[in-house]
């Protein structure tokens, strides 16, 4: 598996740190409810098909990165770094 | 027998090597089952269940019998194929599963009771009593089962791990595939061609086929010669094992394997091989048929026994039958023939065969059955004018090619039955399940000819070449062959007796069969319940013929029954080539200090503290153990200086304007207040509320600050900086970036520790305040200073640009010998903040709040930062939570011991009664007494409680006193002095 970080180029899984979903991008606000938190920090599908997920280029460039891919066919469909979504 | 001026092999070149202890003599270009077929050596091995004498049958990686165990370095390596093993000078290989002779088998009395053991017998047999499962089926199944016998030792022979990027992969250096090879490295695309064989060819050199008006390897040499100038990467003797993600191939090299006197050369490369496009050209892999006593030694495949015979030079007998299904089993008896050996029936089970041959043809003809003991001398054979026999001492059996589809199918796509050349062909692409950028051609995709190769060949380099953006020019191709493929499928003659399909296993057509009665109708579960298949060869020149034996077991069509599923690898590929490089430094790097030298030259021993190796403690004569240093050590510290290498911890420099507003928001106290020159103590949380890590942060200037993280959690602190500052507040203008390895940092700590210092700064310290840093100079180096304390004595730590590490710990530890003082370990630098109720990952291990550390104060409520949300949340605070506490033994000798749990006294020890546990616990040498750090429920108001610590795994028993977890200086006048 390899994912193509945007600053570094075509680079091989093992140098990548992987997080989990994206869901982890929306942190709910200070304020929220309890049921916000709780979904942010312990809900997640476990999907067959297209997911989005959080990886973190640690032996390259240190990018987060949000990564679509498919689980089912290992395609993979995006990948950007977060910096530049949220930029 | 060798037939002169045959074959591809040197013969000016003459091998010695033994066999079973036996010297035989073979040519370079030999392997070890084409010279072992030319010694005369029908009986290669015994067979897995039933121990019947066998022979070769194939000669490449698909053979199932010549499995013999070769000695290398001293140790024997099993299950090596006689075929794959190219002969070398002193080549030593033994027979396998037999006892105590290869020609006299004691454990060939299994075949007597071979009507007991067939399908799932194992599972019928070995039922009741369940008691015996375990103490005695198992160890004897277990000594009856299993080819050769692993060498006991570790492999310590070298193995490789090796990456290779290209254009375009072409597996397989037959006609197809170096047509394919030449026409994308014609225009310039970056090839590698990678084959199996030792020598590239693949069937060309197997055959007599001219191609372009010259001999088939000539033609090759010249195409190779070619690809070669093109830059093409040929890699020989490399079997492409597996079809990964994102055009990812798994292949294995057989680097030294070949070679008498291999030097550092490694056995055997595993390569990841990284292709934009690939082209399959594996070629096709004969089938045969099953009549009854087709093991016989001596039957054969028909394609491999004219292999054996053009390429080298090696008849497979002297007076050789053929059967065979289809029109090319007829090119065996013709090569037979014309190279002088005498073929005694060419039996043809067709009835519209061609009859124009030099020899007698029997046409509509079965074989039905095989005579001979340890060798072929006769066959039986049902011909419309009753049975005959016919002498040979070699039956060559063709039922058909099977085009090799493996590679094509790893993606979980099957493949498909083409009826008109009786064969499964690899998936459509763009299916599901098949492989990206895949491209089958040649015999492999079905196309059997050379010419047709050839083209097929063209074509698949030309689709690469469009699909890589690359203009491709198809060439005028050489003259060849073209026959058409003309088979009838034939999978078996049924008869008296066991007709075998997977060899290797001894599986056969009764099994299948018996699978099928006993409704295992899916060809999963068949292969399971028979283990067709489940061999080294993996059934290859098998598994067609037991599945079409299932398919009309159960009445079904060939491709209605369907294949199994394909799996890498392709062929076996050793554990020491897969894991290669990752023994001792390889599996885990060592991180070494600047003063790690230092530390060996005091005979220190090292510990390790992730991938860090630090000193445990600096023994000295007297100390007849690690306890003695440790506690010397200790009280020097608290009596006068030591000097401890504290670079492991991680450091990251943070700047930009609104590094301050960033760390407000990963800390839980506040570091916008910190005035530059100040250091302040820092908590911060995961975001469910749990503590991730501490350390300290020292600003610097307005923008800038230096952070420290715990030696375990560096990596994962800078991680979590990245993504806040990336993901969560991209509003904020800052760089983080780790400096670890950039400075070497030494903390000087005790009573005497600013005399030293001001031994070596520049300018001398006066008023340092507890908690400043400052900028400055030692020795004319520029360096940092910061006043802070990991032992509770007045404490500083230094630090200097890595390169002058090792020369300011030698002077540090100089300096602080002559004043009385000490360089000092892990040991005490745990026992020092034990002492004073300092914590580490023992107590910060991912389940513990700040509320539990008794830290609460540390959470600001004037701002949001990471982790506050989660941890207002009820049940991360309040009575019962297990607070941080300290623990003393009471009784005289007794140890706290870390890892043990608390328990009310007198209770009964059941985990309801469990109170709590110690995380850190040591022998205080300030105190005299044994001290432990741990968790207790509601543990801040049980203070000057006893209870009850327990581990009954390593029988402790005593009772311990609740006490604040800061045992010495609780006020902190020592430190802040």
């Amino acid at each position: 598996m390899r994912l193509t970080c945007p600053l570094c180029g075509p680079r091989d899984r093992r140098e990548f740190y992987y997080y989990g979903a994206a869901d982890y991008l929306d942190r709910p606000a200070a304020d929220a409810a309890p049921e916000a938190w709780d979904a942010y920090l312990h809900l997640r599908d476990n999907i067959a098909g297209p997911v989005r997920d959080l990886w973190y280029h640690d032996q390259g460039c240190g990018s987060w990165l949000v990564v679509d891919r498919d689980t089912v066919s290992h395609e993979m469909l995006s990948v950007r770094a977060v910096a530049e979504d949220r930029a | 027998m060798r037939i002169e001026g045959k074959g591809l092999i040197d013969r000016s070149q003459t091998l010695g090597f033994r066999f079973d202890g036996v010297e035989h003599v073979g040519f370079e270009g030999d392997t070890l089952a084409s010279a072992l077929l030319a010694s005369g050596q029908r009986l290669i091995g015994r067979s897995f269940k039933y121990h019947r004498p066998r022979g070769l049958v194939f000669a490449g990686s698909e053979e199932p019998n010549g499995l013999v165990t070769v000695r290398r370095d001293g140790a024997g390596v099993p299950n090596v194929r006689a075929t794959m093993q190219e002969l070398h000078q002193g080549l030593e290989a033994d027979s396998q599963n037999r006892w105590p002779s290869l020609r006299f088998d004691a454990m060939q009395v299994n075949d007597l009771f071979a009507p007991f053991l067939g399908a799932g017998f194992y599972y019928k047999t070995f039922m009741w009593p369940r008691a015996f499962w375990e103490g005695l089926y198992e160890p004897l199944i277990r000594r009856a089962a299993g080819l050769g016998r692993l060498p006991q030792e570790p492999e310590v022979a070298p193995y490789e791990k090796v990456w290779a990027h290209c254009d375009l992969l072409v597996i397989g250096a037959g006609p197809a595939g170096i047509m394919a090879a030449l026409t994308a490295a014609r225009a310039g695309a970056d090839v590698i061609l990678a084959d199996e064989d030792a020598r590239p060819g693949g069937r060309l050199l197997a055959e007599t086929h001219e191609v372009g008006g010259q001999p088939g390897p000539a033609w090759v040499a010249a195409a190779m010669a070619e690809l070669r100038d093109l830059g093409v990467r040929v890699m020989p003797r490399t079997t492409v094992t597996g079809a990964y993600d994102d055009g990812t191939f798994g292949a294995l090299e057989r680097v030294a394997l070949h070679l008498a006197r291999p030097g550092d050369l490694p056995r055997e490369a595993f390569w990841r091989i990284v292709a934009r496009r690939a082209v399959l050209a594996a070629g096709a892999q004969e089938r045969l048929i099953a009549f009854p006593g087709n093991d016989r030694p001596g039957v054969m495949a028909a394609g491999a026994v004219r292999a054996y015979l053009n390429r080298w030079g090696v008849a497979a007998g002297s007076r050789v039958a053929v059967f065979t299904n289809n029109d090319d089993g007829h090119r065996t008896a013709r090569d037979l023939h014309a190279a002088g050996i005498e073929v005694t029936a060419l039996i043809d089970a067709r009835a519209d065969a061609r009859l124009d041959a030099p020899f007698q043809v029997l046409r509509g003809a079965k074989v039905l059955g095989t005579e001979g003991r340890l060798a072929l001398k006769s066959v039986t054979v049902e011909t419309d004018h009753g049975t005959r026999r016919v002498p040979a001492d070699c039956l060559a059996v063709s039922g058909g090619w099977n085009p090799a589809v493996h590679l094509a199918c790893h993606h979980g796509a099957r493949p498909w039955w083409r009826e008109e050349i009786a064969a499964f062909v690899p998936p459509h692409p763009g299916k599901p399940g098949t492989v990206p950028g895949l491209i089958p051609c040649g015999a492999a995709a079905g196309v059997f000819s050379t010419a047709g190769c050839l083209a097929d060949g063209q074509r698949a380099g030309l689709e690469a070449l469009a699909a890589l953006d690359r203009a491709g020019e198809p060439a005028p191709l050489p003259e060849a062959e073209d026959a058409p493929v003309r088979v009838t499928p034939l999978w078996e003659v049924r008869g008296e007796g066991r007709a075998f399909l997977d060899m290797a296993n001894d599986v056969t057509t009764k099994d299948v069969r018996l699978a099928a009665t006993e409704g295992f109708t899916s060809v999963e579960h068949m292969k399971r319940y028979t283990t067709q298949g489940m061999a080294l060869d993996q059934g290859r020149g098998s598994n067609v013929a037991a599945l079409a034996v299932l398919a009309e077991a159960t009445g079904q069509s060939v491709p209605a029954t369907g294949t199994t599923t394909y799996r890498p690898p392709f062929t076996p590929v050793s554990i020491a080539a897969m894991g290669a490089g990752g023994r001792g430094k390889g599996f885990a790097p060592e991180r070494l200090t600047t003063s790690h030298r230092a530390a060996l030259d005091r005979l220190a021993p090292m510990i390790e503290a992730g991938l860090w190796y630090r000193p445990s403690h600096f023994p000295r004569t007297g100390e007849p153990t690690w306890k003695e240093a440790c506690d010397r050590e200790v009280a020097t510290v608290r009596s006068r200086v030591g000097i401890c290498d504290v670079s492991t911890l991680g450091k990251i420099d943070v700047q930009g304007p609104d590094a301050a507003a960033f760390l407000d928001f990963v800390y839980t106290n506040t570091m916008s207040t910190l005035s530059p020159g100040r250091v302040r103590y820092g908590l911060m949380l995961r975001e469910d509320g749990m503590v991730m890590d501490d350390g300290t942060c020292a600003r610097l200037g307005e923008g800038h600050f230096l952070i420290t993280t715990t030696t375990a959690a560096a990596g994962q602190v800078m991680r979590h900086l990245d993504f806040v500052a990336q993901a969560l507040r991209p509003d904020l203008d800052l760089r983080a970036i780790s400096v670890t390895e950039a400075w070497a940092q030494f903390a000087v700590t005790g009573p005497k520790a600013r005399r030293l210092l001001d031994g070596i700064l520049d300018q001398p310290l006066d008023e340092m305040a507890f908690m400043a840093c400052r900028d400055v100079q030692l020795h004319g180096v520029a360096a940092r200073l910061f006043r802070i304390s990991f032992s509770g004595e007045e404490g500083y730590e230094v630090a200097v640009p890595a390169r002058y590490g090792n020369a300011l710990y030698r002077d540090l530890v100089a300096r602080a010998e002559a004043m009385g003082g000490c360089a000092y370990g892990m040991e005490a630098l745990n026992v020092l903040r034990i002492e004073k109720g300092f914590l580490t990952h023992a107590e910060l291990h991912g389940r513990t709040t700040a509320f539990d550390l008794g830290l609460q104060g540390l959470m600001s409520r004037k701002k949001d930062f990471i982790g506050r949300a989660a941890s207002e949340r009820p049940g991360l605070s309040g009575p019962d939570r297990q607070q941080l506490v300290g623990l003393k033994a009471t009784g005289r000798g007794d140890a706290v011991l870390a890892g043990a749990h608390l328990f009310p006294q007198g209770a009964e020890p059941v985990p309801m009664n469990d109170l709590g546990y110690v995380t850190s616990a040591c022998w205080s040498p300030t105190l005299g007494l044994s001290i432990g750090l741990g968790f207790l429920r509601d543990g801040r108001t049980r203070h000057g409680e006893r209870l009850q610590l327990l581990d009954s795994l390593r029988g402790v028993d005593v009772t311990v006193e609740v006490t604040a977890p800061v045992f010495y200086d609780p006020d902190g006048v020592r430190m802040r002095g």
